[in-house]
């Protein structure tokens, strides 16, 4: 095993942007310098800025181990979970902003909920395609099926693909890439019989069709969902329902 | 103030409170139903569970089988009228929740999947890969939406119940992004607010995790019972203290000295099994409780390795293989990797024992009633008691559901034919906690630093109510917890404003983890013997005669709280030995 | 003393300098004007083939000067860096499960090179370069 080695100390420069609608009209920077460990994330630095200099700053935090979806923020100009973004990765000046595309209630804390809104819109829920009592035990499913779905349903509902996404920047009607993952999620579950229930919210102007394919939301996503990989998918189904309903003749929706 | 009227209030949106709501939902369509939680629901500390949920299932299993394993790893102090409804009605729970589309593994067959979880007899633990608790949550919160009874108010903290003619009815909150208090008028209220591991400086509990739900009862008058019982998980990261599974061990991981000797085989947990095909049960598949506190020996004898963070032993996983672990265990992987930087494919990973769950809290029956009429609870927040002294891994997750259903249940029954809310008297109430924030608010004098206190509170519950306890070390860590509560009257706050004010949020976290902290230590030092995860150098062993029944903590303002016992049940198991050795039947 | 979110406005036409990906999008969106000005070329191209011998040689002539050589040369790149982006993210638009496994992204869009590649060769046959 390694020697013992003492924890490696660092000062560390932050640079946050504040907001209170108290008391601002506008947002600003506060620059604040920590002495924090070389193995910390950026979260253990916001804290010990909270608990030893300044505590009327506000973030987000519950879980430190990227699964509970809360401390989303920008850092130097790219969306991440501040308590999954080390320090030993970043040199100089920190820049630490509120996650993109959200209005900032205060500090770095926004308001979600268009994103929570838009996540039930969605119908993220089984609808069985054969209902069963629960005494005739559980549904089969393989695992071979389990795989084709189970990567989807791994989203955090960090919301950093949103941040991520120009069009959601730019069309804020747009359903968005967690939300509409979430669709695909259940509509490829061998349990669920949902899809063409789905298909009228998320094979629309606002849903998938909004979407160009920028990438930037798998690019972003902490737990390896691919959303990207999701909306094209569902482009396709949209594609070939839209086929089968306009021409094939006694093509059904 | 706004007062919003509903017929049952649920506070916590965790999976115990969302299997509430979904109950209540499914079962009266015409109930209004408000889902109160502090963070979005998805935030809920439920999401970092791992390991996964028991329930009997296969073939050679049984409901006596699940029992026994229950019983005896609470060490007898479980009521077993509790544990026989509960080890019934798990594996209901848990079909239900597939039904609902959780994403549980597989056999080959398409069947549920089960392994290996510490101090149980058979597999009967259901897991979905190692983020079990994740898929749980997510998939109840999902399925939550679409009942169009349940509103939910997230990011609402709640202040204090309202408690007239004897009944539960109701809760003050404060709406945390605008600092505005408002009035939740109820039938019924259940609280799901999650365990109080924040008090101590070193757990795997998010930051949420700081006994708000418990205080919430405790103040109101309903005693919180075996707070004493804190149990630590063996394999913790030594610098974070985020969870490592115990499905590590499940799948074949050991845990060596700085010899490599696999030591639990020292501690009543061998003889040694082969490496990579763990025995139920035994060695590093015996309980939590036993395990942690070998890791504390081996660590004062002088075998732990040294490193930056501390005295460690070293959790081996890497005869699993990278299919193996990138299948079972890619969430532990990715922790290690990160926080550490060690693949533990190719390299053992140091651990240590940390603060993981309590299994005390507001006392409730089976039916999750607290002795305060209109006052439910289930989940970490509850004590029914199903865990008793040290808690099996893996009961956890599917006691949420069971005692979130029952406790939904209850609530119905408790509704039907209640007599008219004396809206006044509810208003004075809520009066006195605007008050009380107001005070907070427009205190001048103060002296006390909030994180200062917090970091006094939590030194203190280290050093003096840890894996092994001393009369001198619980009597110290009473008065400490006593003074800082007192102390605590005089904290101020530095952020005065009013919108999502952080500063206000923690300090009313920290009056609820003191409140729960004396509590604990209180409970601590009058319980002389030793169960379970209450070890004490001074009283070694186990006493049937004096401590076969649950310490019951009452709130008495600033005083220091009254204990008085309440009997375990015993229907069909006699406290017996807890036999953890590769021959035990 | 209440509540007042604080909205931030996108540039409309200058969001993509704000990150190198965004960047990347914009340069691959771009490709799709000289796809589309070279088929306009070809459409051209049988247009004036069908108009007789004096209008297809003033084509060929055209084709042969510098600014048609700087503008193929030009297509040809764009071209190229369509199909390569396109063919590096086929396999997010058309999983192939086998069994609990996923067929590895580079052997779709590998598959694809391939196919390209013998489309090449077949053209370029016919077209008498061999």
């Amino acid at each position: 095993m390694t020697q013992v080695t003492q924890l490696k100390e660092r000062l560390v420069q932050l640079e946050v942007l504040r907001y209170n609608p108290d008391t601002d009209t506008e947002a600003h920077f506060q620059r604040y310098e920590v002495t924090c460990y070389e193995e910390w994330v950026v979260l253990d630095a916001l804290n010990k800025v909270k608990a030893d200099i300044d505590p009327t700053l506000n973030f987000r935090w519950s879980c430190h181990m990227a699964v509970c979806g809360s401390c989303g923020m920008m850092i130097n100009g790219e969306p991440k979970l501040s308590c999954h973004t080390f320090l030993r990765d970043y040199e100089g000046v920190i820049r630490v902003e509120p996650l993109a595309h959200f209005p900032i209630e205060r500090d770095l804390v926004t308001a979600p909920d268009d994103f929570m809104e838009k996540l039930k819109r969605v119908k993220p829920y089984i609808i069985p395609k054969e209902k069963k009592p629960i005494s005739e035990g559980e549904y089969k499913q393989t695992p071979a099926q389990l795989m084709k779905f189970r990567q989807y349903s791994m989203c955090i509902n960090c919301m950093l693909c949103y941040a991520a996404c120009p069009e959601y920047g730019l069309s804020p009607s747009f359903i968005g890439p967690a939300a509409l993952t979430m669709a695909h999620r259940y509509n490829q579950d061998s349990r669920d019989g949902g899809r063409m229930e789905r298909q009228e919210v998320v094979a629309t102007h606002e849903g998938v069709w909004e979407c160009t394919f920028v990438g930037a939301c798998s690019e972003a996503c902490p737990a390896h969902v691919d959303p990207a990989s999701a909306l094209q998918q569902m482009k396709i189904t949209s594609s070939i329902d839209w086929i089968v309903e306009h021409l094939i003749p006694g093509g059904k929706k | 103030m706004d007062t919003i009227s509903t017929d049952v209030a649920i506070i916590g949106a965790g999976g115990a409170g969302l299997r509430a709501a979904i109950a209540l939902a499914e079962t009266n369509p015409t109930l209004r139903i408000a889902l109160i939680s502090k963070v979005y629901p998805m935030r809920s500390h439920t999401c970092a569970a791992e390991g996964g949920a028991a329930g009997v299932i296969k073939p050679d299993d049984s409901f006596d089988l699940h029992f026994d394993d229950t019983v005896g790893g609470g060490d007898w102090l479980s009521d077993q009228d509790c544990v026989e409804y509960f080890v019934h009605e798990a594996p209901k729970e848990l079909l239900q929740l597939e039904h609902w589309g959780c994403p549980w593994n597989r056999e080959a067959d398409g069947s549920v999947a089960v392994r290996p979880f510490g101090g149980m007899k058979k597999k009967r633990t259901w897991f979905a890969a190692d983020k079990s608790g994740f898929h749980i949550l997510h998939t109840l919160f999902q399925t939550s939406l679409q009942f169009p009874s349940i509103t939910r108010y997230d990011e609402y903290y709640a202040l204090d119940l309202l408690v007239d003619d004897g009944r539960c009815q109701g809760v003050t909150v404060m709406e945390m992004r605008s600092g505005q208090l408002r009035q939740f008028h109820a039938k019924a209220v259940i609280i799901a607010g999650g365990g109080a591991g924040r008090m101590f400086p070193f757990s795997t509990n998010g930051a949420i995790k700081t006994g708000d739900g418990m205080a919430l009862a405790y103040r109101a008058g309903a005693p919180l019972k075996d707070m004493e019982f804190v149990q630590y998980h063996p394999t913790g990261l030594p610098n974070t203290g985020s969870l490592l599974t115990e499905a590590c061990r499940g799948e074949g991981g050991i845990l060596v000295n700085k010899n490599g000797r696999r030591f639990l085989q020292d501690y009543g947990m061998g003889p040694e099994t082969p490496v990579g095909k763990p025995q139920l049960k035994t060695m590093e598949l015996g309980p939590r409780d036993r395990v942690s506190q070998s890791i504390w020996h081996e660590i004062q004898k002088g075998n732990a390795v040294s490193t930056q963070w501390g005295d460690c032993v070293l959790l081996d996983m890497r005869h699993l293989g990278e299919k193996m672990i990138n299948e079972r265990l890619p969430l532990v992987r990715e922790l290690c990797a990160s926080y550490l930087q060690v693949d533990i494919v190719k390299d053992p990973v140091p651990i240590r024992p940390v603060v993981h769950y309590m299994m005390g809290g507001i006392s409730t029956n089976t039916k999750a009633a607290t002795p305060l009429p209109g006052l439910f609870a289930a989940g970490e927040c509850a004590c029914v008691s199903l865990n008793g002294a040290n808690r099996l891994g893996s009961n956890s997750l599917v006691e949420l559901l069971v005692f979130g259903h029952r406790a939904a249940l209850s609530a119905i029954e408790h509704i039907q034919g209640l007599p008219a809310a004396n809206t006044a008297a509810l208003n004075a109430r809520a009066e006195e906690t605007q008050a009380r924030i107001d005070d907070l608010f427009s205190r001048t004098d103060g002296t006390e630093s909030m994180s200062g206190l917090r970091k006094e509170m939590m030194d203190t519950m280290e050093k003096n109510v840890g894996i092994y306890r001393t009369e001198e070390g619980l009597q110290e860590g009473v008065s400490k917890i006593h003074e800082l509560r007192q102390r605590y009257q005089r904290v101020i706050l530095t952020d005065k404003t009013s919108v999502f004010n952080t500063d206000l949020f923690q300090a009313l976290e920290l009056g609820s983890m003191l409140d729960c902290a004396e509590a604990v230590t209180v409970g601590a030092l009058a319980r002389k013997e030793s169960r379970g995860s209450h070890q004490r150098l001074d009283y070694v062993e186990r006493d049937d005669k004096k401590f076969l029944c649950h310490t019951m903590v009452h709130h008495q303002g600033l005083d220091v709280p009254r204990v008085d016992y309440l009997d375990v049940v015993i229907t069909k198991s006699p406290p017996g030995v807890r036999d953890y050795s590769g021959d035990h039947k | 003393m209440s509540r007042r979110p604080l909205v931030r406005e996108v540039p409309p036409t200058s969001w993509y300098f704000r990150h190198p990906l965004y960047l990347r999008y914009m340069s691959r969106e771009i490709t799709c004007i000289f796809v589309a000005a070279y088929c306009v070329l070809l459409v051209v191209g049988l247009q004036r083939l069908s108009s007789g011998p004096t209008a297809w040689d003033a084509f060929l002539t055209g084709l042969k000067s510098a600014d048609s050589i700087v503008f193929h040369l030009l297509a040809l790149a764009a071209s190229v860096y369509h199909a390569a982006t396109w063919f590096g993210a086929t396999h997010k638009a058309m999983p192939i499960q086998i069994g609990e496994e996923f067929v590895p992204p580079n052997v779709i869009s590998g598959a694809h090179y391939a196919v390209w590649a013998v489309l090449s060769f077949v053209i370029l046959y016919l077209a008498g370069v061999f």
